[in-house]
């Protein structure tokens, strides 16, 4: 089947855009304005801890560089299940959604080990403004990353079942989107909180 | 252009042919260069009074190219692009704006 040949079965506004995609990039900026609040805090109170552990004595650099890595490597599987789905090519689709699944459980699984880590060196929540505000900020990131992980599971279960064909390639746009922004807040908190200290 | 051809268009971009595979994964190619580079200019001690705008440069560059092209924003309806730029501008200032005032101006935050 070819990319153009995709039925589009959706409600459209009178932009004709469907609406599921118009009112997704619009939840998408509201968010911005979300993470911007929780990035505005921790850039506020940065350097204000008077007791340590202090950014540079916790955060390591080559453990997250990796982490990065695997979740910009999960947007590219992202991009290649939905062009699976356009495609009409169910195990390629498939095979990829099983990727994006796994790189996100791999950067979760690399989140909770730093979190374990940083509060086995004395850095909790409540011990000083930097780890108030660094656990609020990445743990908002980590848990959107769940909610993530959780649709592209159902999809995947949809795809192994054969429900996912080419007519419903929107429903796997709209996960990707958000599995992108994910993808793109991290890239800014990746150079804001562990690069630039 | 009348509203039934903008219309029309949208649906175009909604039944979108985006790009091909070997693109994406020439884009995925160009991020992992720009983190592996991101990531060598913050051990350079020579760079470290230009860390920031280059940090930040480089990490403009990626947010981009997700957006453009993962998140198809190139190819797609200028409607998205004006929804998003707008909570991401807000957004952006915000922070801009909470830094200054905290950071540098800390006599008016208080």
């Amino acid at each position: 089947m070819s990319d153009t040949a995709v039925a589009t079965d959706h409600h459209y506004t009178a932009t004709g855009l469907p609406t599921w995609k118009v009112g997704f990039w619009t939840f998408m900026g509201s968010e911005c304005l979300f993470f911007a609040s929780l990035i505005s805090t921790y850039m506020v109170y940065k350097g204000a801890s008077t007791t340590g552990p202090f950014p540079a004595d916790v955060l390591n650099i080559p453990l997250t560089s990796i982490s990065t890595f695997v979740l910009l490597m999960s947007s590219t599987a992202m991009v290649l299940a939905l062009d699976g789905v356009q495609r009409g090519k169910k195990r390629l689709a498939t095979f990829w959604l099983a990727m994006v699944i796994m790189l996100g459980g791999t950067f979760l699984g690399f989140q909770v080990y730093e979190f374990n880590h940083f509060v086995h060196e004395g850095l909790t929540i409540s011990q000083n403004v930097f780890g108030s505000t660094f656990f609020v900020l990445t743990g908002f990131h980590g848990a959107h990353v769940t909610v993530g992980v959780i649709w592209l599971t159902v999809l995947f279960i949809m795809s192994l079942r054969g429900k996912l064909e080419p007519a419903d390639a929107l429903k796997v746009e709209i996960a990707g989107l958000y599995w992108h922004f994910v993808d793109i807040v991290w890239i800014v908190i990746f150079t804001l909180i562990y690069l630039l200290q | 252009m009348s509203t039934s051809e903008i219309a029309a268009e949208a649906r175009g971009h909604d039944q979108g042919k985006h790009a091909s595979v070997g693109f994406y994964w020439t884009i995925a190619g160009i991020l992992g260069v720009i983190t592996a580079m991101e990531v060598a200019i913050f051990y350079i001690d020579a760079l470290e009074p230009a860390l920031a705008p280059i940090l930040l440069t480089l990490s403009a560059v990626k947010f981009a190219m997700v957006v453009m092209f993962f998140m198809h924003l190139k190819f797609d309806s200028k409607v998205f692009t004006i929804v998003f730029l707008t909570g991401l501008s807000i957004g952006t200032f915000v922070v801009i704006a909470l830094i200054l005032l905290y950071q540098f101006l800390p006599r008016f935050a208080s």
